[in-house]
């Protein structure tokens, strides 16, 4: 029922959307990253954060600061906002918020099989893991040698399974097609969050499909980036192509038969949302087009706060945070690195 | 109008006068003389580097080390509480120590304290995988050797083995009659088969899953035993006893092992080789039982010498923590100083009572002698344009009511403070409400309590809700008399009447009574001397009389609080020095009020007096329909209907005098100010410039006089008070609602639980009835309608008495006190 979410919604998600947009208000603001961005030692950005919501879980930190650290903590209070979120959620927020965190399951099956490859220890690669993309089994992804086992004996068990249809090969497990297996995962699972949101229907679809399809034709662009120059043929580049955002299907023919940067710029170019991001860059630069997307998404996340009674703001506020702590992970490490210069590069300003 | 001016003044009356005063401290004592100021606790420092973060601050460095030390004591703390030592709550009595000392001190117990949590960690880890060693020792037993009990409710593979083991047993024990048995039979199948078993201890809660891992991996070609360990380990990381299950895999070749082993890693089981021969078994079994008391011993000696190095932590670390919270507040303070321009004084900006001026100088001098220093410590009033905090001195009595009015808004600075009259308006209009003597002494058993126990309750932390309870004590102290008061009044002792004073005023008309009720009483006597006589008490005519009497006294409290507010205003005005106020807004507001219901209330009390059975509604309402009509019966005494056409008139003049004369002379007054203004402003602003450059006074430009805004502003007022006067009224007959409320709910609880229950001539019954009468009145009447009065009085206060005068923009006077640190940051 469409137009009318303000009847119900509040039955089940008023609550919720309350807090998030409670937690929304103590991200980071530019006066804070300003602060921030002044700081000489990590000492200072840790007294800095010590005064906004990080304040709690920095305070006992004994003093030798190391950047990991920082992000560690910040992180672990992203992970308890969610967990808090996720067990006051009911049906169907609650799948919608698991959602959510299946991207990071995807990087980690993805981390722990890649590092399993170079001989890792496993203890280590489980620490580097992301919190929130943690599952059971997840340190037994070792064991397996290929696809198919790694699907038999570990994912058949997690949300994952039904996005592995596409990549079981008993092939041997080597780098590339890790790769390969990440996209593949990865175009599954924003097909499949694309169409759950479409399910749920209202605001949430409306601003959702905006949302995902922005991350498809992102990482459809970075796809398309990364393998030139590889061996991947153009129909094995076009099948990692997610089927729905703005460039499908059109686009997709265009991306996956460029061969250099300006072929993929002169193809993102017809599509006006993207004209902005790429009228910003030099011919055959590529290295800014990361934090021009950041930038772009970033507006779009911060949009979805502008409407109410739907759940994107849950997914938007789970972004910025993501996108708060990783400038933070960059400002402490240019800090700590006495890079102070290069401190702008890459900080995304929230608001 | 002199006589005003030379009554006493009431302290509570007028927030104390306040000074801007400038500190200049010598950098080198500044840290000592701010510590002497934070103990008297009087000056509230302003924060002149507003525009600097944190870390750009002066003492940055001072503040980070005493966040370190408080996280260290934090640590500290943390390691007692997790021992299950006490914190002792009166600190040692020793000499004073310095920082530098404490901080060394602090680095060198946390030192001491982290190697020794370590080495505990270290052995309590070989001691868990010792213990964890033996039990599976002992279960390998079990497992290896498996007799027909114990395996009849395994799964049918380990029968087939057990069969398969047994005939084997059978044949080779012609060869070697000394190793009979199943156990021992065992290395030599797994040496014929290629059997291999993996043994160790996996967290019960993963056991299952772990299985199920084993079974995908291996196809289901091997053989899981498991068996719950007997005793609960402690698990290193969080501390809390861990249920184990040891586990044994049977399997075969060598791929399996590799990823066994894998999967053991993965899921955090500890593996254990078992020896296959049970006299190596037993052996090593007594081994590690050996090593394992070995270990306890150590263990316990290492817990002994850690908690003995924790609680004489334990018994210095208030101390500490006090010490390292004053330091950070003396820095966090110091901060706040700017640095002069030659860098040798700190110079302050605070605020202070003028009373406490002497007391701040006195500390100050006393200071200068004690430190010795060739600078002494300078200390001047500034005068300020910004407006000064309001600080009221309370006690334990005033302060509860303080707290109510500060709830709405906090007093301007020096404007006249609504909590003086709250201390007894509150408790009575909440009694009015609640009256009923029963009820009240309850209430006031509550308070006494609470008063009783103000040493004691006062020194711990209480729940939120008691926390409010005991806050509130006196309060509910007076708010309990009153209701004792008026309940007397209201004649109702848990809404039963009582013949306090003398026998009642009327009699029944003949011996039976029978006609009570319909035909009603005589009176004989006089009238009952003190409240209602108890006879009205269930008589026909007890509502409508009790309605009437409480409706009209609930307008004349109205009435009387609201005058009293409009007078406050006048004071107000008066102290303030603003005649337009007074003449265009008092005076107004006052005619306008008492012209209608002050001749209210003058109606209500004749009506009393005389017994006049004249209809005031019909009197009220055709004041205003038909002013010059002849009032007939209603009249209540001479020239009634020309008083009332005059009251009328003048309450109609009223109204535009209070809207329109104060905008326009506001306006004149501007323009007036706005020709002279060249020469006043260029003589003041040389005068400041001269003699003092760094004065708070900012020459700030002339606000823009906004006619249209003062006027529309003016407008809403005047509206408002017009409005308000008949809505504020109405709304005081709340009083009225709750008392009828109150009584009722009462009547109904006593007659129809109390009373119907003792009709029954049973012990039980009465017993039930008395129960749920005794939590009716303990929960509905006595808390819900307690909490229910408490807002109305609450509301009448903030809503109609306060808003004929306050205007409450005030904020509140904060001194930089070590008293008020305590515990905050916990």
């Amino acid at each position: 029922m469409y137009g009318f979410e303000a009847m119900t919604f509040n039955i089940h998600g008023g609550y919720l959307e309350a807090i998030v947009r409670g937690y929304r208000s103590g991200l980071l603001t530019a006066a804070d990253y300003n602060n921030l961005c002044q700081c000489e030692t990590l000492d200072d950005i840790k007294m800095h954060l010590s005064a906004t919501e990080y304040g709690p879980y920095l305070q006992n930190e004994p003093s030798p600061l190391h950047t990991t650290t920082i992000v560690e903590k910040c992180t672990l209070k992203l992970v308890d906002e969610y967990k808090h979120m996720l067990t006051q959620a009911t049906e169907p927020l609650s799948t919608f918020l698991e959602y959510i965190t299946y991207g990071h399951m995807i990087d980690n099956v993805v981390l722990i099989v890649t590092g399993t490859l170079h001989e890792r220890d496993v203890q280590e690669l489980l620490e580097k893991c992301h919190p929130l993309g943690m599952f059971d089994s997840i340190a037994t992804l070792a064991v397996a040698q290929n696809m198919r086992e790694l699907y038999r004996l570990v994912l058949v068990d997690t949300p994952l399974a039904p996005y592995f249809s596409e990549c079981i090969t008993s092939e041997d497990l080597d780098d590339m097609n890790i790769e390969i297996m990440r996209n593949t995962l990865y175009k599954a699972y924003l097909e499949d969050f694309y169409r759950f949101c479409q399910k749920l229907g209202g605001a949430t679809a409306e601003i959702m499909s905006d949302l995902l399809a922005f991350e498809a034709d992102r990482r459809a662009v970075n796809i398309t980036i990364n393998s030139i120059g590889t061996e991947l043929t153009r129909e094995d580049r076009r099948k990692l192509y997610s089927n729905f955002g703005l460039l499908y299907p059109y686009g997709h023919e265009e991306l996956a038969i460029c061969e250099d940067i300006d072929q993929v710029r002169g193809a993102m170019e017809k599509y006006p949302p993207y004209q902005s991001i790429f009228s910003k860059l030099s011919y055959g630069e590529s290295q800014m087009l990361d934090k021009a997307f950041y930038e772009e998404e970033v507006k779009r996340l911060c949009l979805s706060f502008e409407q109410q009674f739907h759940y994107a703001v849950f997914f938007a506020y789970m972004r910025l945070r993501e996108q708060e702590i990783r400038n933070l992970m960059w400002i402490s490490e240019c800090v700590a690195q006495n890079q102070k210069s290069r401190v702008h590069d890459s900080v995304v300003f929230i608001f | 109008m002199e006589y005003i001016d030379r009554l006493p003044s009431m302290d509570l009356m007028r927030s104390e006068k306040m000074m801007l005063a400038q500190l200049i401290l010598p950098v080198e004592s500044a840290h000592r003389a701010v510590s002497y100021l934070g103990q008297l606790g009087l000056l509230q420092f302003r924060d002149l580097n507003d525009d600097k973060s944190p870390f750009q601050r002066t003492f940055v460095n001072q503040v980070k080390r005493c966040a370190e030390m408080s996280r260290k004591l934090r640590f500290f703390k943390d390691q007692i509480h997790k021992a299950g030592l006490m914190l002792s709550p009166h600190p040692a009595s020793e000499t004073d120590i310095e920082l530098e000392e404490l901080e060394a001190g602090l680095a060198e117990h946390e030192h001491e304290l982290i190697e020794m949590n370590h080495n505990c960690e270290k052995l309590q880890k070989t001691y868990n995988e010792l213990l964890e060693f033996k039990m599976v020792l002992q279960k390998a037993g079990d497992f290896l050797m498996p007799d027909g009990n114990h395996s009849a409710a395994q799964d049918t593979e380990l029968d087939e083995n057990v069969h398969i083991n047994s005939d084997y047993a059978d044949s080779a024990s012609l060869l070697e009659p000394m190793r009979h048995g199943y156990g021992y039979m065992q290395p030599g199948m797994s040496d014929q088969f290629g059997v291999k078993f993996v043994s160790g201890v996996i967290c019960k809660s993963k056991a299952l899953r772990f299985e199920r891992m084993l079974f995908r991996t291996t196809r289901g070609n091997m053989l899981f035993n498991q068996a719950p360990a007997d005793d609960p380990i402690v698990d290193l990381a969080s501390n809390e006893m861990v249920e184990n299950t040891v586990f044994m895999v049977f399997f075969s070749g060598e791929q399996a092992r590799k990823k066994i082993h894998k999967i053991c890693e993965a899921f955090g089981a500890n593996c254990y080789p078992v020896p296959e021969d049970s006299i190596k078994r037993r052996q090593i079994t007594r081994d590690v039982l050996s090593r394992l008391s070995e270990l306890e011993t150590t263990l316990d000696a290492g817990l002994r010498h850690r908690d003995a190095a924790l609680s004489s932590i334990g018994f210095q670390l208030t101390k500490w923590m006090n010490m390292v919270r004053r330091e950070k507040a003396i820095y966090d303070t110091l901060n706040m100083l700017n640095f002069d321009v030659t860098k040798k004084c700190l110079v302050g900006e605070g605020w202070c009572p003028i009373f406490a001026k002497t007391m701040v100088i006195f500390i100050l001098d006393i200071f200068h002698n004690i430190a010795d220093s060739q600078v002494g410590i300078i200390f001047h009033v500034m005068d300020s344009n910004e407006s000064p905090p309001t600080f009221f001195r309370t006690n334990h009595f005033t302060n509860a009511y303080q707290e109510i009015v500060d709830a709405y808004g906090v007093a301007k600075y020096q404007e006249a403070n609504p909590a003086v009259y709250t201390v007894i308006t509150f408790p009575f209009l909440f009694a009015v409400m609640f009256g009923d003597w029963g009820h009240g002494i309850c209430l006031l058993l509550g308070a006494l309590v609470l008063i009783a126990r103000e040493k004691r309750l006062g020194s711990q932390k209480l729940g939120s809700f008691m926390e409010m309870l005991f806050g509130g004590r006196y309060v509910l102290l007076l708010m309990s008399l009153f209701s004792i008061y008026c309940g007397v009044i209201y004649n109702e002792f848990f809404s039963v009447p009582f013949h306090i004073f003398g026998s009642s005023a009327y009699k029944c008309r003949d011996a039976t009574c029978s006609k009570a009720r319909t035909i009603g009483l005589i009176k004989v006597g006089d009238t009952y001397p003190f409240g209602v006589d108890p006879s009205w008490r269930g008589s026909r005519s007890e509502l409508p009389f009790l309605n009437s009497l409480k409706m009209k006294m609930s307008i004349l409290f109205g009435v009387s609080q609201m005058n009293l507010g409009i007078i406050i205003s006048y004071f107000n005005a008066r102290f303030f020095n603003n005649s337009i106020d007074i003449k265009y807004q008092f005076v107004p507001q006052m005619i306008f009020l008492n012209s209608l219901f002050g001749y209210l209330s003058l109606l209500i009390i004749i009506k009393w007096c005389t017994g006049s059975q004249a209809d005031l509604y019909h009197v009220m309402i055709y004041m205003f329909l038909s002013p010059f009509e002849d009032l007939g019966e209603n009249k209540l005494f001479w020239g009634q209907g020309v008083l009332q056409v005059i009251l009328l008139l003048v309450a109609v003049i009223a109204v535009p005098w209070m809207l329109f004369p104060k905008p326009f002379i506001l306006k004149r007054l501007h323009t007036e100010r706005f020709q002279g203004r060249a020469y006043g402003i260029l003589g003041t602003s040389d005068m400041y410039s001269d003699d003092e450059p760094d004065s708070a006074r900012h020459p700030h430009g002339e606000e823009e006089f906004n006619f249209s805004e003062v006027f529309v502003h003016q407008m809403i007022h005047s509206i408002e008070f017009v409005l308000g006067a008949v809505s504020n009224t109405a709304s005081y007959l709340r009083l009225w609602a709750l008392s009828l409320a109150h009584s009722e709910l009462s009547t109904v609880f006593y007659e129809k639980v109390l009373l119907l229950a003792w009709g029954y001539n049973n012990f039980m019954i009465h017993l039930v009835g008395l129960a749920v009468f005794a939590f009716a009145t303990a929960f509905i009447l006595l808390m819900m309608e307690t909490l229910s009065a408490f807002l109305h009085a609450l509301r009448l206060h903030w809503v109609e008495f306060q808003n004929k005068f306050y205007s409450g923009d005030g904020y509140k006077f904060k001194p930089f006190s070590f008293a008020s640190l305590t515990d905050e940051d916990d």
